[in-house]
């Protein structure tokens, strides 16, 4: 074995991958906010571009389908003034039997630079991630029940945007979190940047009592779990787990964990509403909610470019 | 040798605020914009001290530095604020030291993503020589002469008051 070193970064602690927010120090990610903050403004110019990725060639990977993540990654990468490379996976060779390393040593002959990957298996990205040339870089778009870093990243920079400050926050997260990548990446970016409380709440089958082992106070009562809550993230109910009699019925669902005008009344006045999206009304939140005051899920998508061109240009810039 | 003893940066500062203060005169309208971050600092100074109606500019070399290959994105790099129209406009660029030129290319490069200005100069404190691109001020404070391995770099104490200080590259 080489060494015990976290894959993301190379021997002088810099980010050449983003494959998960475990084990990444606080200063990266602050470092990844702060320069998200200077790519939120290219956004609002007169020439929406800037030279950063200039010549290079990122391949957006979607194992799994997600129109708005890889949309958002497109753009991001394109604002950097990369080529911009979209890869309909389902169709093309893996569905005649390429294995994926094939693909990836295919694709590295056509002068990729970079790769953003969607896999349903989770950790494909950390097994690109080792065998690409050193001067390739991997973005993990979601892999599994794994880890999902951009939507963690960009929530931090929601949270810091409307908050300010960590290190007073109740943070709860709400539904399905033992299936949830972003769940996961959430956990790990608040519990690094010093959030003092994370809540997982959401029902038994959902929320399974041994998550308190990754530093959250688990919740199986929605009253409980929203109260005097800073910030309330929604996680989207995947209809599939219905199926599974996981769960009774989602009129069900929505009566004991959707956020509803009354449960949200119960945390902090100032409280925010975010949800990664696609958002199932009258599932997991209530119309009201999802359009009020409150709700900064659209904002959300707006800072996840800017997020993402941070995560593309701090890698592209950094050598392995 | 240059040392810090030797480079009065305040002193500098009045020279400086009568070269701007000229420039100015010759360009109607004229806008300050201070290269982040010690520029930035002497604009906001400058923006007070001559009188200047609203704030200075502040901008980043950034997101055109031609070194990104070789070192990445600078950590703490500030962001561009630029609190006027840039087209039409004449913009006097402050800055701090003045050495290859590359941080002027790429400034004026960003400063073009938000409009097509009427003319921009440049303002510095010390230019340092060592040129490596068609670049000139239009007012230095001080010209001097530095060895390649020694970093000059302005520095803000808590009063505001400003001081040179030279770093021998290790």
């Amino acid at each position: 074995m080489l060494s015990q070193r976290n894959p993301q970064l190379n021997k002088n602690g810099e980010l050449i991958h983003l494959l998960s927010i475990e084990g990444l120090p606080r200063a990266v990610i602050t470092q990844i906010l702060d320069t998200a903050g200077t790519f939120l403004s290219v956004n609002e110019r007169d020439v929406k571009k800037v030279p950063l990725l200039r010549g290079k060639s990122v391949f957006n990977l979607f194992f799994e389908n997600s129109t708005r993540t890889r949309t958002t990654f497109e753009i991001a990468a394109k604002r950097l003034s990369a080529d911009v490379i979209n890869l309909d996976i389902a169709r093309s060779s893996t569905a005649k039997g390429e294995s994926l390393l094939d693909t990836i040593a295919n694709l590295s002959a056509m002068h990729a630079d970079m790769f953003v990957v969607r896999h349903s298996e989770s950790g494909a990205p950390y097994l690109i991630a080792e065998h690409c040339a050193p001067h390739v870089h991997v973005v993990n778009a979601g892999d599994g029940r794994h880890a999902h870093p951009t939507q963690g990243l960009l929530d931090m920079y929601t949270i810091r945007h409307y908050k300010g400050d960590f290190t007073q926050l109740t943070v709860a997260i709400v539904g399905d979190i033992v299936n949830s990548r972003v769940a996961r990446s959430d956990i790990h970016a608040l519990t690094t940047l010093g959030v003092p409380e994370v809540r997982a709440v959401g029902p038994k089958t959902l929320v399974p009592g041994d998550l308190a082992g990754m530093g959250v106070r688990v919740c199986h009562d929605m009253a409980e779990g929203v109260r005097d809550a800073d910030v309330i993230i929604m996680l989207r109910l995947q209809n599939e787990r219905m199926s599974g009699a996981v769960l009774p019925s989602a009129g069900e669902y929505f009566k004991r964990f959707g956020l509803t005008a009354d449960k949200l009344a119960l945390a902090k006045p100032d409280a925010i509403v975010m949800h990664p999206g696609p958002i199932n009304r009258g599932v997991e939140i209530d119309s009201a909610v999802a359009d009020g005051h409150s709700s900064v899920i659209l904002p959300q998508v707006t800072f996840g470019i800017a997020v993402r061109m941070a995560v593309m240009s701090t890698i592209a810039g950094n050598v392995a | 040798m240059i040392t810090s003893l030797t480079l009065d940066a305040e002193a500098l500062f009045v020279a400086l605020r009568d070269g701007v203060r000229r420039l100015c005169a010759d360009r109607p309208g004229a806008s300050l914009v201070g290269i982040w971050s010690g520029g930035a600092w002497l604009a906001a100074r400058l923006q007070t001290d001559l009188g200047l109606p609203g704030e200075a500019g502040v901008i980043t070399s950034m997101l055109h530095r031609d070194d990104f290959a070789e070192r990445g994105l600078a950590a703490d790099g500030g962001t561009t604020r630029l609190p006027f129209e840039i087209a039409g406009r004449h913009i006097v660029l402050i800055d701090d030291v003045l050495y290859t030129g590359r941080t002027i290319r790429a400034v004026v490069n960003e400063l073009y993503d938000f409009g097509r200005p009427a003319s921009v100069a440049l303002a510095v404190l010390v230019d340092r020589g060592g040129r490596e691109l068609p670049i000139e001020a239009a007012f230095a404070a001080a010209r001097v002469t530095l060895a390649p391995d020694q970093r000059l770099s302005l520095a803000k104490d808590a009063n505001g008051r400003f001081s040179f200080a030279v770093q021998e590259a290790a």
